[in-house]
């Protein structure tokens, strides 16, 4: 197996070899991808909002609002980033760990983690995982928070990629998890959170 | 006809009920698609053959960016392994595997895996695997195959999937779609949590970041990495693009083509094992490029097929998919995109697909969909040339005899006679018409006088006509 990587390249080479010319890289402008439907708003936080509503995402920019919708949804026990706590200290009829314990994976029906940046223009969510305190907190319950400061919010998704930097991990994630493998209906909640929210402060 | 082509006999046999499957859900992606790339772009067309010729450039170099892959995915800490065929990346994961003591496998959809039958062979040798894509998780408890790229039980309607999970025991019959999503969540759910190793594909890779990106809108293959130990990715060597910026192109371009999506839900981008004060996911990500002849389709007159990003749009548009459905292509890339890339693919087994690219009356509808700007129907063309020049009896099948048409085009005299013979169908009675199809033509339509020999007689006598 180790002769493969050896194969491959020389039968890649001698494939190429007899091409008379090869085929340049196109010129092409940044703007080119940037849909041109995009709503009129004033600031990229109006438009991120806007466009994960329409993406079946839920948009808080206040705690208290997020947690009368958690109540409401009877989602009150969950885990949250040990960093994000204190947001969430006084208010009531809300519990949760800050240490993710796996025998819970189950029970947990809420996750808080943090959002590295989010994408206007198309609602997104970008989780990384340095800041991202558990995996399967932003994951496993039906309920995932992402919480993103408004100034990273970015317009576009080439303003995201940009902000890759070194980590090893990063997931765009746009709206809840969703299949339409059965007969093409639509259905929220697969193996992911069936809502996501955005918390932006 | 006497002489069916194996396709044509598969749509005349195919259920009614598979056959409707089909033909609304591919439908459906048809229209979702224009409508969302024409509401998005003044010109969708740029896109496209923008993306068509970075893939095109890509391959055209591909020894210097798969190298760059190879050297990135390093630096950032993965482990990259190159198999020439299906049974060296088959037996490279389950030494990843045996080496670490792992027994259990969740599995992402990949449609190379498909190619090299990991599945069985794992299972063979003693590994329990389980497909956490719905859609695949429904193929595999029924011992099926998938038969669209992107959603693989569109032949499956409910009842069928109902039946399904009531025989493997998850619940009571209930064909609410709702109902099997969240049997199907509970049940996988666990497996996840069990597995020792995270199997999945990849849809683009980074050659400047080694970055892997895979796609998908349910979440399983985050869940394929974030409980267990290890991430193996198996990916065709032609999935590499030059940079990080091409990313943007190709995940706006691929959620639109292939579901109508503005994006899909999630897209991940992995180059190592997890961080150091990441609690879950997994210790080691090994990364298998497989050529499984792929360097053969670059050698040939057809590379432009190593471009294709597994949309599904080519097969959704198509007139001889909406009919035959997916199994119909025998193989594990069907619809156009399969007509073309699945004989190529195939080695020894190629006479057997021989007839493929002849499931196609060329109109160019696959051309005017993909994302990537394939010239499919001229690929199609060179591949029928291709079985002419061999021989391959399939392939000829259903053929109308044009050996005669062949001898009097390629014979002046010949010809000139047979004109001259044409004349007497002019006073042949319908019914005596020698041939069936042209008798029925009859029935309906009067057949205009035959004129042929004219042209040649005006052409010879011109000079003194005009003088």
């Amino acid at each position: 197996m180790s002769n493969d990587r050896e194969t491959i390249f020389s039968s890649i080479q001698k494939a190429l070899e007899p091409l008379p010319e090869r085929t340049a890289y196109p010129d092409w402008d940044d703007d080119m991808v940037i849909p041109r439907s995009l709503p009129e708003t004033n600031t990229a936080k109006e438009l991120f909002a806007q466009i994960l509503v329409a993406a079946s995402g839920k948009y808080f920019d206040a705690v208290t609002e997020l947690i009368e919708f958690m109540i409401q949804e009877g989602h009150t026990f969950g885990y949250c980033d040990p960093s994000l706590a204190h947001h969430l200290e006084k208010q009531e009829g809300i519990s949760f760990d800050t240490e993710y314990d796996m025998a819970k994976v189950d029970d947990y029906q809420f996750g808080i983690t943090r959002a590295s940046a989010a994408i206007a223009e198309t609602g997104t969510l970008m989780l990384s995982d340095s800041d991202t305190s558990a995996r399967l907190g932003a994951l496993a319950p039906w309920l995932h928070i992402a919480v993103v400061l408004e100034e990273d919010i970015v317009p576009t998704v080439l303003d995201a990629i940009h902000r890759f930097g070194d980590d090893p991990n990063i997931i765009f994630a746009t709206g809840p998890s969703k299949t339409a493998d059965v007969e093409g209906i639509l259905i929220e909640g697969v193996h992911g959170p069936g809502i996501q929210v955005a918390l932006v402060i | 006809m006497k002489s069916l082509q194996e396709i044509d006999v598969t749509a005349r046999d195919l259920n009614d009920e598979v056959q409707k499957s089909t033909y609304l859900a591919s439908k459906a992606k048809t229209e979702k698609r224009l409508a969302i790339l024409e509401n998005d772009y003044p010109d969708p067309d740029k896109l496209r053959e923008t993306a068509g010729l970075i893939k095109q450039h890509t391959l055209e170099h591909l020894d210097k960016y798969l190298a760059q892959a190879e050297a990135s995915l390093t630096d950032a800490g993965a482990q990259v392994h190159f198999a020439v065929d299906a049974d060296g990346a088959n037996a490279r994961v389950l030494q990843i595997m045996q080496e670490n003591g792992a027994k259990r496998m969740v599995k992402s959809k990949s449609m190379v895996t498909e190619e090299t039958h990991l599945l069985p062979y794992l299972e063979q040798n003693g590994m329990e695997v389980v497909e956490t894509d719905l859609g695949e998780f429904i193929v595999q408890i029924d011992g099926d195959h998938p038969s669209h790229i992107v959603t693989p039980i569109i032949h499956k309607n409910r009842r069928d999937i109902a039946k399904s999970f009531e025989r493997e025991g998850l619940g009571d019959y209930n064909d609410d779609p709702e109902t099997i999503t969240r049997r199907a969540r509970a049940h996988l759910r666990q497996k996840y949590l069990d597995a020792d190793v995270g199997l999945t594909g990849g849809n683009f890779v980074s050659a400047e970041s080694g970055r892997v990106v895979i796609v998908t809108n349910e979440g399983n293959a985050r869940f394929s990495v974030a409980a267990n130990r290890i991430h193996i990715a198996m990916i065709g060597i032609e999935k590499i693009v030059p940079s990080d910026r091409d990313l943007s192109l190709y995940l706006n371009l691929l959620a639109r083509s292939s579901t109508g999506q503005q994006f899909t839900v999630y897209n991940q981008f992995i180059n190592g094992p997890r961080s150091e004060n990441q609690p879950h996911g997994p210790e080691q990500f090994h990364v298998i490029f497989i050529d499984n002849r792929r360097t053969e389709v670059l050698a040939s007159e057809c590379r432009e097929i190593l471009r294709c990003i597994r949309c599904g749009a080519c097969l959704n548009v198509c007139p001889v998919f909406r009919q035959a459905g997916g199994h119909a292509y025998r193989s594990v890339y069907p619809g156009p995109v399969g007509a073309v890339l699945s004989p190529l693919l195939a080695g020894n087994r190629y006479p057997e697909l021989a007839d493929l690219p002849k499931a196609s009356s060329l109109c160019g509808a696959c051309n005017e969909v993909c994302p990537v700007n394939i010239p499919i129907p001229d690929l199609l063309l060179r591949l029928r040339d291709k079985a002419k020049k061999e021989k391959a009896s399939k392939a000829m099948k259903g053929t109308p005899a044009l050996g005669l048409w062949a001898t009097l085009c390629s014979q002046p005299a010949m010809w000139k006679t047979a004109l001259t013979m044409g004349h007497t169908m002019n006073y042949i009675p319908t019914e005596m018409i020698p041939h069936p199809s042209a008798r029925a033509w009859q029935h309906a339509r009067k057949l205009p006088k035959f004129q042929g020999g004219e042209f040649r007689k005006w052409f010879k006598h011109r000079e003194l006509t005009s003088k």
